[in-house]
């Protein structure tokens, strides 16, 4: 039990998928204007994620590794992935016209979101369990989700704030995410 | 002269980490070392060359309708050889970039150059533009991994430059590649301004 409890705050504040390990940027600032968006845009990558671990993890177990072609491991999974993302799509657009509408280009670039294919990778690389894969799949979309909604919550409040003008957008949006990544820092010593 | 152009571009005007804002991830993630940068800078230009040109041959053959998914195929083939070249060849190179290795597949700026240029141009403006492009990230990388392994380990390619300082050790850790990232664009924004 305890493997599982040190799996999941590691995922979630320790190595934050976003904001210490870098993966997942593109939609993390391009998300993560409002509020809204950024809660579907975490519910999307939530589900893709740990569905895509699951799948994933049975393909190199029953696939890749009897037939020793551990090599084809990055084509495998992407595809996996991009039919994943398609799936998705289509539901989306199906049940939830307007949210499928407000993440916009970002929904296919899921296929693309290097948070997705790099948690499948280290969920491999460290030898996990399927129950630890779900696990560890699981709380690193939460901790994709919390940062995600923390960083548009700040931003919802930049809006309104007097910043120098070539330090606008991106570029202002990626300071903030240093000073949030500071903080988390803070949490290193929990375990 | 329009060659020529086409691998300027991808140095300057239209830098896809600077101005386009793409491949972020692998930017802030490996600039800890200069020696990373231009080893990720390496590995990157040679996938886009070799996806440019792939992609750009089979333009007429690939069906519109599921053009996405041949390209993702395509790029993912020459990041496994790549990473296959790069943990026989450069072993210490490989460990330290990880898992950012495969992750060049999902690297935005090789697909979209796939989508942008490649589809529609033929296979010699094709490299140029791979080249151009792959160029333009490795500088806007080592750019970003001088200030953080100078400020942050007081180095440079392993050499010491900062003697008797001690480093400021956050800029190699996570915060320091968000800070660095995010002045260096907002300074090239203020460039930008005076110049136009």
């Amino acid at each position: 039990m305890q493997e599982y409890f040190i799996i999941v705050i590691s995922a979630i504040l320790i190595n934050n998928i976003v904001l210490s390990q870098f993966l997942g940027i593109c939609p993390f600032l391009g998300v993560s204007k409002k509020l809204s968006a950024s809660l579907g845009m975490g519910g999307a990558v939530s589900f893709v994620l740990v569905v895509a671990g699951a799948l994933t993890w049975a393909v190199q177990t029953y696939l890749l590794n009897p037939y020793h072609i551990g090599y084809l491991q990055t084509i495998a999974f992407i595809l996996i992935i991009a039919s994943l993302v398609q799936f998705v799509e289509m539901v989306l657009k199906k049940y939830s016209p307007p949210l499928y509408k407000a993440l916009g280009i970002y929904l296919p670039l899921i296929t693309t979101n290097c948070a997705v294919l790099g948690v499948a990778i280290i969920n491999i690389q460290k030898e996990y369990t399927l129950g630890k894969v779900l696990v560890h799949s699981l709380s690193h979309a939460a901790g994709f989700t919390l940062a995600l909604l923390l960083m548009s919550g700040i931003r919802e409040r930049l809006e309104d704030a007097d910043i120098p003008e070539s330090m606008q957008g991106t570029p202002i949006a990626l300071v903030t995410a240093a000073l949030m990544s500071m903080a988390f820092l803070g949490f290193s010593g929990l375990i | 002269m329009s060659l020529i152009n086409e691998i300027t571009k991808g140095i300057v005007r239209e830098n896809p980490l600077f101005r386009l804002v793409l491949g972020c991830c692998p930017a802030l993630a490996i600039t800890t070392s200069v020696e990373n940068g231009l080893g990720m800078g390496a590995a990157f230009t040679g996938v886009l060359v070799a996806s440019n040109i792939a992609i750009s041959a089979l333009r007429n053959i690939i069906p519109e309708s599921v053009r996405i998914p041949a390209y993702i195929v395509i790029i993912a083939a020459f990041v496994t050889m790549t990473d296959q070249l790069m943990h026989a060849f450069t072993p210490a190179l490989y460990t330290s970039l990880g898992i950012f290795i495969p992750l060049i597949v999902v690297n935005c700026i090789i697909l979209g150059r796939a989508e942008a240029f490649a589809n529609r141009n033929p296979i010699i403006p094709s490299i140029c533009d791979g080249l151009g492009m792959g160029a333009g990230y490795t500088l806007a990388l080592v750019l970003v991994c001088s200030f953080r392994e100078v400020l942050g380990a007081g180095t440079f390619l392993g050499h010491p430059v900062l003697p008797g300082s001690s480093p400021a050790i956050l800029m190699i850790l996570p915060p320091g590649g968000f800070i660095t990232l995010g002045c260096l664009l907002g300074f090239l924004n203020k460039l930008q301004k005076k110049s136009a």
